[in-house]
């Protein structure tokens, strides 16, 4: 279950269908930041991302260093500051495929293959452009009130969910918190690769207080006891992450040079020690 | 109305736009708001502050996040109509109330682009109340019709249809909107712009009632205490800057 950081990024490989979740969020950030500097030193290729449902610096991130070739997103947003720029670049020039979405059809896609069904209906949506432009989502005459439409969009089922959290044991037990919709993309995904600020002596499943915040081993295949592993975004109170570095990314990753120059000096040296 | 010695240049203060919005919100029981959303979260709290109510909920706080399951809990309690307020945007709006999220240009081969639909589309077509805030308002933003629909503003009889727009403020006016007409109506202008400041910055037409057209009230002492007081400090733990303009707006 415990593996080196090394061993876990190894299990991505090119071509990977990689889940991760929001990068912002006032819990933590969720993002598994040491291992996307592997990917990135890696030369990983042609990874389709999945979001859920949105995302910033570390879609950004492999975007910019050529990682991605096909994105599913609700929305792109690095908060306060606007859309992640090496993202616009990347569509305006046509290397990045986006099948752009809406976040609760991402939430439901996740749904059903969390229930292992192959499609799942969705309120609302109807009559905005996304339904035309999804050629793999369907609209039908609601079997139960034929007088209405209904939009059906299929399940989406990862081949690797990835995170960081805030904590973790050896059984592969993750404590979550308050963002429990984590657990979604776990449940959803083939298999599911955890980096972990603190390991937890003990059972978090079996530990009062940390065992309804806890996603059960059964649903991941790897954890990594990485500190500072979601650096520059944090990990919860225990490593606040450097919020200054934002905006020096945002003002950076404007040009593809200023991109490589922000790469080379503070991204992949990580998190000071 | 208002005293005649309030001058324009007071009425569109840091006070104005949230008390405007509290005004859209109120006999609303639950709004959310989404990501990015302080001037909305003022307004939300402002209402809360004067009626007891609305619960908000505010994406991206710790306290005023009433969800374990994030993002993927408040898209299902709106559809359960367990949220009735919601505020959108958009950076383009046209006529029939169609909101872009998306950018400009014939998409996908936008000119510019926006971070996307979010959960617009959805939620537009079921939370009751929509409240539109756009402060830019010029023929750049209010378009004859968008150059694409990231949540449509009416629909056909054969689409289940709880919610949808409601009102737009803008830094100009608050229109109305008539679902049946499928078309904005102006409600009031703020000082200083006129009727026919408003068709000149509004790129789509809209119904005008015979006669003077009111003026947006000022936001009043009370609403200007409470903005000051309990609103900034619940707003201040994700909102710092908003939070402090508000205290120190004269």
């Amino acid at each position: 279950m415990m593996v080196s950081i090394e061993e876990l990024a190894a299990r991505i490989v090119d071509g990977t269908h990689l889940a991760i979740p929001v990068d912002f969020n006032a819990f933590f950030s969720g993002a598994a930041m040491e291992v996307t500097r592997h990917l990135v030193r890696a030369g990983r290729r042609k990874l389709r991302l999945l979001v859920m449902p949105s995302n910033g610096m570390q879609a950004d991130i492999l975007i910019g260093a050529g990682c991605v070739s096909e994105l599913e997103a609700g929305a792109m947003l690095m908060p306060e500051l606007g859309t992640p720029p090496r993202f616009s670049d990347a569509m305006r020039s046509g290397r990045l495929q986006v099948r752009d979405s809406t976040c609760p059809a991402i939430f439901h896609g996740l749904g059903a293959a969390e229930k292992g069904i192959p499609f799942i209906p969705m309120a609302g949506v109807i009559g905005a452009d996304v339904v035309a432009r999804r050629a793999d989502w369907k609209v039908i005459a609601d079997p139960f009130d034929p007088d209405h439409d209904i939009l059906l969009v299929p399940a989406i089922r990862p081949d690797i969910a990835l995170f960081h959290a805030p904590l973790a044991d050896r059984h592969g037990n993750v404590w979550l918190g308050r963002r429990r919709e984590v657990a979604l993309l776990a449940h959803a995904a083939r298999q599911t690769l955890v980096t972990a600020e603190r390991i937890f002596d003990g059972d978090l499943m079996n530990t009062p207080l940390y065992e309804d915040g806890t996603l059960s081993g059964v649903y991941v295949h790897a954890v990594a006891h990485c500190p500072g592993g979601s650096w520059p975004l944090d990990a919860g109170s225990d490593a606040p992450g450097d919020t200054t570095q934002l905006r020096r990314y945002f003002e950076a990753a404007r040009t593809e040079e200023g991109f490589a120059r922000y790469l080379e000096d503070v991204f992949m040296p990580g998190a000071p020690r | 109305m208002n005293s005649a010695s309030t001058k324009d240049t007071d009425r569109m203060d840091a006070f104005f736009l949230p008390a405007v919005i509290g005004r859209e919100l109120a006999g609303c029981a639950h709004v959310a708001v989404g990501s990015d959303g302080a001037l909305h979260a003022a307004g939300a709290l402002l209402a809360q502050a004067l009626h007891g109510q609305p619960r908000v909920t505010i994406l991206g706080s710790r306290e005023q996040l009433f969800f374990s399951d994030g993002g993927r809990e408040l898209f299902e309690a709106a559809a359960q109509g367990r949220i009735d307020g919601f505020l959108l945007g958009g950076g383009q709006i046209d006529g029939e109330a169609n909101l872009n999220f998306m950018g400009r240009g014939d998409y996908p081969a936008l000119s510019v682009r926006w971070p996307g639909n979010f959960g617009s589309p959805y939620l537009y077509s079921i939370v009751k109340r929509v409240v539109l805030v756009r402060e830019e308002h010029s023929r750049r933003v209010m378009v004859p019709r968008v150059d694409y629909v990231s949540a449509s503003g009416t629909s056909t009889p054969r689409v289940r249809r709880p919610g949808g727009p409601f009102a737009l403020i803008t830094s100009r006016c608050v229109f109305r909107f008539d679902g049946a007409a499928r078309c904005f109506a102006l409600q009031s202008v703020h000082g200083g712009n006129t009727l026919a400041d408003i068709r000149r910055e509004t790129g789509f037409d809209f119904h005008s009632a015979e006669g003077e057209v009111p003026t947006t009230p000022a936001a009043s002492q009370q609403e200007r205490a409470l903005l000051r007081g309990p609103v900034a400090q619940a707003l201040a733990a994700t909102y710092p800057a908003f939070a402090a303009r508000l205290r120190e707006a004269p």
